[in-house]
């Protein structure tokens, strides 16, 4: 039944609306940041050097100043200089991913749409292998330096291509497929003509992710772009939504499309680039985490993307707290754990979801 | 229609648009009186739904000028533009799980500044939308468990959320039983809004609209008010079919096709 007011649209009488639902998402972020401290906390006391929380604190309070060490110089520097800046980068690596992954699926309305979609995973790895094969890694260019350059000129190509093939957005997705097949056949081909144990684990590195290379520098460096892009992504949420009927409809929605596009797609492919340099490329995690968390907050992205963005983090810090013990002494990578999780629950997300279709 | 830009609400002056090499515009003017419900008729392909994107700005016109308030459409920002003119496409699906109330909430997005919490402004907007099209009830259903017709008045309610000024429907009534086709032709002529809403049965643009565009290939055939627009003649030039036209009680034209 349609009924029919007679109150002017534009100027309506506010109607009685209903007593707001009080947004659950202020306890949703506290309850989601106290986890991930605890997490963070106990996964730095896991390994083989016996640890306590007591220590850590200890040895977080004499860093900063704030009380005299008593731990040995050992004990001290297995927190300070392994332990915790790996743990952090496995955090913000997580998010990272998953706030990228989040931002694709939506921007390319395709569920499958994922960080490395661009290209940028394995442009990074033809970059690091390139380095390696020609030698430059004398200090100008390093692997991850190499990654970077390699993950940026990818995503151009991916751009470039999409573009002259139309510029739509399943067109975005099939350019990148293709860049995708064309640079790991590159790195192939690289590998073998050039193959010796540095480089085979070099490329191992960088399809695979590995947080053992985690320091201070590149925790400080993806945490300062994960920021920025959070802030961005962040003013674009509203625009994210609308873009749930597609472009045309987002334009009749007041979204500047074109330039939504660009930029969040600059900024995440930029984060990637970042994270996959130092990580390697951790798949899994942008792929699969926006599922399941738009389970939890609904569709909205002004929830979507915080929470994400703090489940990807957990996540990231258990599974590389499992990689780098089950096999004790020896080192899972951490992107063979994050699929082999990864897969059973997407599996059972779409599972789950498969009435909604 | 007018010769001259109108300063009052939405128009398009002589508007070309090409599309794919063939020129699916071509010179098409239209500039609905404030408040008035106006039909685009035309066989599939006269450009019934290009005029409509036109109008929108989803699509520039490769000629002619499309106006609001006199200003050229190009110079208006989206957002602002999106603040009072609506619009409801003819498809519309997504697979993001949404509820009703979700969708109803997107028409907010123009009116709503980045980072801040809905206010009650946009929570009276949705509501009173919800009200409007018959969809409080299903308000928590996912868009996705939607019959066509429900989904149909969703957009709708999703539209008048958007509180505009002017409300652009690219063939509403496709997927609705013939109640809800009255219903929701009902509600749109008694909202004070300017429509522009693209139709296929001759019979519900004479009852509703005040003035038809009549389109054909591209091109304006006639304009006016229904009685001037629907005869026998302009039926068998535009649609190729033989047809009887009467007047009905109430005094619009009444359209009855004759087999040949």
């Amino acid at each position: 039944m349609i009924t029919v007011t007679t109150g002017r649209v534009t100027s309506a009488p506010a109607a009685k609306a209903p007593p707001r639902e009080r947004s659950r998402l202020p306890l949703l972020l506290l309850g989601g940041c106290l986890v991930l401290f605890a997490s963070i906390g106990v996964a730095v006391t896991i390994g083989p050097a016996d640890i306590g929380v007591s220590d850590v604190w200890a040895t977080l309070l004499s860093r900063v100043g704030l009380a005299e060490p008593t731990l040995s110089v050992l004990r001290d520097g297995i927190i300070w200089d392994l332990r915790l800046p790996r743990t952090l980068l496995a955090a913000v690596c997580g998010a990272g991913l998953a706030v990228c992954g989040v931002v694709m699926q939506s921007l390319l309305r395709n569920p499958l749409a994922d960080p490395f979609v661009l290209g940028v995973s394995s442009g990074a790895s033809t970059g690091a292998v390139l380095v390696v094969v020609l030698g430059v890694s004398g200090g100008v260019l390093s692997m991850s330096g190499g990654a970077f350059l390699g993950a940026v000129a990818s995503f151009a190509l991916v751009l470039t291509l999409s573009h002259t093939l139309g510029g739509t957005t399943d067109r975005v997705v099939l350019s990148g497929v293709a860049v995708m097949q064309l640079l790991s056949a590159l790195t192939s081909f690289i590998v073998l003509t050039s193959a010796d144990a540095e480089t085979t684990r070099g490329v191992l590195f960088w399809l695979l992710g590995s947080l053992a290379n985690a320091g201070w520098s590149e925790v400080l460096t993806c945490a300062v772009v994960l920021a920025g892009t959070l802030l961005v992504c962040g003013g674009y949420a509203r625009s994210l939504d609308a873009f749930a009927f597609g472009e045309d409809a987002a334009s009749t929605l007041g979204v500047a499309v074109g330039r939504t596009r660009v930029v969040l797609m600059s900024v995440t492919a930029l984060l990637t680039a970042v994270l996959v340099s130092s990580v390697g490329a951790i798949g899994f995690v942008g792929l699969v985490l926006p599922h399941a968390a738009r389970l939890v907050t609904g569709p909205g992205h002004a929830r979507l993307l915080p929470v994400s963005a703090l489940a990807g983090a957990v996540l990231l810090v258990w599974v590389d707290t499992v990689a780098r013990t089950v096999l004790e002494p020896q080192e899972v990578p951490v992107g063979v754990v994050t699929a082999l999780i990864g897969v059973p629950a997407f599996v059972l997300i779409l599972y789950r979801s498969r009435g909604a279709q | 229609m007018t010769d001259h830009p109108v300063d009052v609400g939405l128009a398009a002056e002589r508007v070309s648009r090409s599309l794919g090499g063939g020129l699916v515009l071509d010179g098409v003017s239209v500039a609905p009186a404030d408040g008035s419900t106006v039909g685009i008729l035309g066989p599939n392909g006269s450009g019934k739904s290009t005029l409509l994107r036109v109008l929108a700005g989803v699509l520039k016109p490769s000629a002619g000028l499309v106006t609001v308030d006199g200003r050229e459409l190009t110079d208006v920002p989206r957002r602002t533009l999106a603040q009072r003119v609506a619009v409801v496409e003819q498809h519309s699906d997504t697979q993001i799980p949404l509820t009703v109330r979700d969708v109803v909430g997107l028409g907010r997005v123009p009116h709503r500044r980045a980072w801040l919490a809905a206010s009650s402004d946009d929570d009276a907007a949705v509501h009173e939308a919800l009200e409007q099209t018959g969809m409080t009830a299903k308000a928590a259903q996912r868009w996705q468990t939607l019959s066509g017709g429900e989904r149909q008045r969703v957009q709708i309610a999703r539209a008048l959320a958007q509180r505009p000024r002017e409300l652009l429907l690219d063939e509403p009534t496709n997927h609705l039983d013939v109640q809800h086709q009255f219903e929701l032709l009902d509600l749109l002529a008694s909202l004070p809004v300017t429509s522009v809403i693209a139709l296929h049965d001759l019979n519900l643009a004479a009852m509703y609209c005040d003035e038809i565009v009549l389109l054909d290939h591209g091109v304006v055939v006639a304009t006016g008010n229904p009685a001037d627009v629907l005869t026998e003649e302009l039926i068998l030039q535009v649609y190729n079919v033989k047809a009887e036209v009467t007047s009905s009680p109430e005094g619009h034209p009444h359209v009855r096709f004759l087999r040949t």
